[in-house]
């Protein structure tokens, strides 16, 4: 091979290269823990108001939903009732909040009966749009109205249950669907209990 | 309601008009009804929380046919209407689809209509359901017709019925 054609084909290569092989820039934008969470102040379904600056030091159990759903967030609700009894005295040092993201239909009146069916440790809380957006925002949760056929209305949201450190710093998720005893054992791990 | 047997009047539908069988899940309560193409199977719905305006119903239905059949609605006197929905979750996201066209079931096939993939949704629900009562409930199949079931109201948690629920003829005759 000449030279020439060595130099030739080189170029080809580099340039092939350039092409195909463009080296992706890593961006980091982030490291560590995902930036999910953040002080927010709404009001429960007991009447009181909750700000959630006041719970310092006391891991929190977020979650978000509508109680125009017929199926999933009553089964949540339930399930995470359970949990709390499960974990007996322990669930009195968390604080679980189920945060509505349809705060037109789920006032704090209509939020209060709903809640008579589950542990009375979870508080529902709600706001004007504009204060439960916010809350939505902060823990990157997606929420969209959906038309049903009635001309009513249901909700696609984020699902999973936000797990907050005694700081109130993001430690992890319980998905959508996942067992109860893996739930069990991160609930047990966010209150620095033995996992089992 | 008392049991029932099979009513010449349905005896002659299940000749003529390809209808609908109802079976009882469990086989300790399973009534043999097996005249059509299509069975129900274990109907069951979830207790309801105080207020709200909705509850959601579950069943299982099978064909034994050579054709496909389709689930295109269902009414119930407890709601305003009842509608068929599909959940999915993706990316942690819970999306709820309105089912406009109803749901198919294949020749041979069967589809679960249980948590974490579809329910029928009482919309505008004039009661509560409470654990332990039956919902009349009746399933509008394209072809074969109109079904009665009756689920079985279960806990608010419950991820699976317990078998208690009632099914019934083509033309609403009790199987139980």
């Amino acid at each position: 091979m000449s030279a020439f054609k060595v130099i030739r084909y080189g170029a080809l290569a580099v340039g092939a290269a350039l092409l195909i092989g463009r080296p992706v820039e890593p961006r980091v934008t982030a490291i560590g823990r995902p930036e999910i969470g953040g002080p927010f102040r709404l009001v429960a379904h007991t009447g009181a108001v909750f700000e959630s600056g006041d719970l310092r030091g006391k891991p929190l159990v977020v979650f978000f939903g509508f109680t125009h759903c017929p199926d999933v967030r009553p089964t949540a609700l339930a399930t995470l009732s359970q949990d709390l009894r499960d974990l007996g005295p322990d669930a009195d040092l968390l604080q679980a909040v189920f945060v509505t993201l349809d705060p037109e239909r789920d006032t704090g009146e209509a939020l209060a009966q709903y809640m008579q069916a589950f542990d009375p440790r979870i508080l529902a809380l709600t706001g004007t749009p504009e204060e439960v957006k916010a809350v939505a925002k902060a823990y990157k949760v997606h929420s969209e109205k959906v038309p049903t056929a009635a001309g009513d209305y249901a909700m696609n949201h984020t699902a999973s249950v936000f797990l907050m450190g005694r700081e109130h710093r993001f430690k992890g998720t319980i998905a959508q669907g996942e067992s109860r005893e893996a739930a069990m054992m991160k609930l047990r791990l966010l209150l620095g209990l033995k996992a089992a | 309601m008392p049991p029932r047997a099979l009513s010449r009047r349905s005896a002659r539908r299940a000749l003529v008009a390809a209808p609908v069988a109802a079976v009882l899940g469990l086989p300790a309560l399973a009534h043999d009804y097996k005249v059509g193409m299509l069975a129900g199977a274990s109907p069951w719905a979830r207790a309801t929380p105080p207020g709200g305006t909705v509850g959601a119903g579950h069943l299982s239905i099978e064909s034994r046919g050579a054709r496909a059949e389709r689930l295109v609605g269902a009414t119930s006197p407890v709601a305003g209407h009842v509608e068929l929905h599909a959940m999915t979750v993706e990316n942690g996201v819970m999306r709820m689809r309105p089912l406009d066209d109803g749901l198919e079931v294949a020749p041979g096939g069967h589809v679960e209509i249980k948590p974490g993939g579809y329910h029928l949704m009482f919309v505008d629900r004039k009661q509560p359901l409470r654990e332990g009562e039956h919902v009349p409930l009746t399933l509008e199949i394209r072809k074969a017709g109109k079904v009665d079931v009756e689920p079985v109201v279960e806990r608010v948690e419950a991820s699976a019925p317990t078998g208690r629920g009632r099914q019934a003829g083509p033309d609403g005759d009790r199987t139980r």
